[in-house]
């Protein structure tokens, strides 16, 4: 704190180097802004956030200006208020007047800006675009038409995943933000993550629906429609009804799932205990055996197709597991339809994912059996909203139900999935049991949580010592497959997520940009982790009677039929 | 192609991401256009994405993605021309041809591209087409001219 600024009459400290907004968000001095994204480069593109500064002719973009001493700032000048609506009116002058039929109606930054400086007529009235949408992705959905090029998207998509799959295109009033050659995300070296949606301020962007075809299998009385729910999911949507951000409301959904229909609702932690048994069981035959090493966690599809697409030498690195989704999907349609004795064919699966890249996974060849897909339909949290509003379902008064066994009883090693980290720590506590025969005394890994986008440790298991990293964000993964690449040996496991703090901030999850959300959906899950009595993918008893009844032992010949897959190199627009 | 543009990747042996216009350049002097296969390799010789150098191309009146057609009907979009009326007389172009300014048609006659000014105003609006001029062109004249380029193919 070493340099004094005055903003509106009132003398506050800033450090030297950092913007002006930085210093007025400090102070709790809000400033409108559009393209600004905390971590990501400012481009001072849209000029929102403009400020008055005395002595400097023209107004200054807050987002891109460093602080200087003695500067005298007005944040709410009329000169600066005219200015924001001038902005405001000019990118509503060529906008779709859509606002009642748009995804973002009601949690839209153009309409919330709108209202809060009182646009109540359309003063300038521009060219409308006319850009054919981009469905070509079997994730995400983009409108051009309803875009304001803010770039928020393009830069998540290169500085966060250094995927780079968008751009702006063309030039002045033409511009628009494409994929390479105009040719469409499915063909560009998009990963599905979805971390665009997130960022982008308006309807431009959003999830392919899966909610037609969930309803229409709802609706045929020959389906047996099922659904399972991820382990971020419970922890997200509370604040959707108006409840607290993060609280676990795991039953009360249970019961919400019953009452629109679905015949069996199912957890995907179940099938993450799964994946735990099969994913320690394989990186302990990999360092006994002198496997490929270090392996990388396959649980996450946005991951898996980066890999192929930029990293194909490490396609022999990832675990041959499928995803808890795609586990969970396998074993609904053998194991449990054996046991129930239904046609799997009559089966109609559907999973609740934090996730875009799950509807690009559900539709991959390789996770099909006989022919027959293991998951029909991936509903977004965002969708599974929807849905239960549509069905009018009072989130307030129904009382909490317990999921459908065989596959709807967790550890809460399952349940931590949906952290960054969570995987990690859940594969370690299995690890360690099948190693040692002892559990772990403190199951805690403190090593292997918080939000930063890589932690490394050192875990020893009797006499083995096991270096592990936990990143997230495809930047941060690259950067250790670079390491990795130039002789790095300590590590023998790694678990990656695609996006910034796991699955808990994933693609497909409510739309915000308030920390404090995500960070009490992460504080919930390992709250549940606390007070649970199972803390093993081993210790529960569903996940021995799968074994016991139908499997037979982690990387047998039946594992390896429904819950083992293998990858391959993909030739995109990269 | 391929040696083509090794050719031109060897001359750029060392370049970094600056480079990226210049290299555009030699590549669509050398083969009229930037074909896709050409900024993929530009991508993989200089470690920027495809959908980059496609929004840097795109950004540049200069860049085409199309193979010039026989026929290269430059139209001058410079002040004095515009105020002649070169707008207009794009458009017939466009509408006769149609094709949009960047495109070649589909039998490969015709391209278009819009020129900034070239340094004939007294004759504006004007045209160039393989070199030669058509000066004080009007929306009239526009199916006479491109007829006679077509006839002279047949």
């Amino acid at each position: 704190m070493n340099i004094n600024i005055e903003v509106n009459n009132k003398l506050i400290q800033a450090k030297k180097g950092e913007t002006i907004l930085t210093a007025l968000n400090r102070e709790g001095i809000h400033v409108p802004t559009l393209c600004y994204m905390k971590d990501l480069m400012p481009t001072g593109a849209c000029r929102m956030c403009v400020v008055e500064v005395e002595k400097k002719p023209n107004l200054i973009t807050a987002c891109s200006y460093p602080v200087e001493e003695g500067m005298k700032i007005k944040t709410n000048s009329p000169r600066v208020v005219h200015s924001r609506k001038t902005i405001i009116e000019l990118l509503l002058s060529n906008h779709p007047d859509d606002c009642l039929y748009c995804e973002r109606n009601g949690n839209c930054e153009l309409q919330k800006l709108s209202e809060q400086y009182n646009i109540r007529e359309r003063r300038i009235s521009g060219k409308k675009n006319k850009y054919r949408v981009d469905q070509s992705s079997a994730s995400i959905f983009r409108d051009p038409a309803k875009c304001i090029l803010c770039g928020r998207c393009i830069r998540v998509c290169e500085e966060i995943e250094k995927v780079t799959a968008i751009d702006f295109v063309g030039r002045g009033s033409k511009t628009i933000i494409n994929s390479a050659f105009n040719k469409g995300l499915n063909v560009s070296s998009c990963v599905n993550c979805g971390q665009c949606i997130m960022a982008c301020p308006t309807g431009a962007l959003h999830e392919i629906s899966h909610i037609d075809r969930v309803e229409a299998a709802l609706n045929n009385p020959e389906k047996m429609v099922v659904i399972q729910h991820a382990p971020s999911i419970s922890v997200s949507i509370a604040e959707e009804f108006g409840l607290k951000p993060g609280a676990d409301i795991n039953g009360v959904m249970n019961a919400a799932l019953r009452k629109i229909g679905f015949s069996k609702v199912f957890d995907t932690s179940f099938s993450a205990d799964l994946t735990i048994m099969e994913e320690s069981s394989e990186l302990i035959h990999r360092i006994t055996n002198n496997g490929v090493l270090p392996m990388f966690t396959s649980c996450c599809p946005g991951w898996i197709k980066y890999v192929e697409e930029f990293r194909p030498e490490f396609i022999k690195n990832l675990s041959t597991c499928k995803s808890p989704q795609q586990m969970l999907g396998a074993v609904i349609k053998s194991y449990y339809a054996e046991q129930e004795k239904i046609n799997p064919e009559n089966i109609f699966s559907v999973s609740i994912m934090p996730c875009t890249a799950k509807k690009f996974e559900c539709s991959r060849e390789e996770m099909t059996n006989n022919g027959i897909a293991d998951i029909d339909a991936v509903l977004t949290t965002r969708e599974l909203v929807k849905l239960i509003k549509a069905y009018g379902i009072d989130i307030n008064n129904i009382e909490p139900e317990l999921a459908d066994n065989p596959l709807g009883t967790r550890s809460s090693a399952g349940k931590i999935f949906g952290n960054t980290g969570g995987v990690m720590e859940a594969a370690l506590r299995t690890a360690y049991f099948k190693l040692t025969g002892e559990e772990l005394i403190n199951y805690k890994i403190d090593a292997v949580r918080g939000e930063e986008s890589r932690k490394e440790a050192k875990i020893q298991i009797g006499k083995l010592e096991i270096g592990v990293a936990v990143v997230s964000g495809l930047a941060a993964a690259d950067k250790l497959l670079t390491e990795i690449e130039n002789g790095r040996k300590d590590i023998h496991f790694i678990e990656v997520m695609t996006c910034p703090g796991g699955c808990i901030a994933g693609g497909g999850q409510p739309i915000t940009h308030d920390v404090k959300r995500i960070k009490s959906r992460i504080k919930s899950l390992y709250d549940i982790d606390k007070t649970d009595s199972i803390k093993a993918s081993h210790q529960n008893p569903y996940i021995k009677e799968i074994y016991e009844n139908y499997l037979g032992e982690p990387l047998s010949h039946k594992s390896h039929e429904l819950l083992h897959t293998h990858y391959s190199k993909r030739d995109v627009l990269k | 192609m391929r040696t083509e543009l090794e050719e031109i990747f060897k001359r750029h042996a060392h370049a970094k991401r600056d480079s990226l216009i210049p290299i555009l350049q030699e590549i669509q002097d050398k083969m009229g256009y930037l074909s896709e296969e050409a900024v993929v390799s530009v991508g993989q010789h200089l470690n920027i994405a495809t959908s980059k150098i496609y929004g840097v191309a795109t950004f540049y009146n200069q860049f085409r993605f199309e193979p010039k057609g026989k026929n290269h009907v430059m139209v001058c979009r410079g002040t004095a021309c515009h105020v002649l009326g070169s707008q207009t007389v794009l458009e017939a172009i466009e509408n006769k041809l149609k094709i949009k300014a960047g495109q070649t048609s589909r039998d490969g006659l015709f391209s278009i591209e819009v020129v900034a000014c070239i340094g004939a105003c007294g004759l504006a609006p004007v045209l160039n087409i393989n070199g030669n001029f058509h000066a004080k062109v009007t929306v009239e004249k526009i199916d006479e001219i491109i007829e006679s380029y077509r006839n002279k193919e047949e």
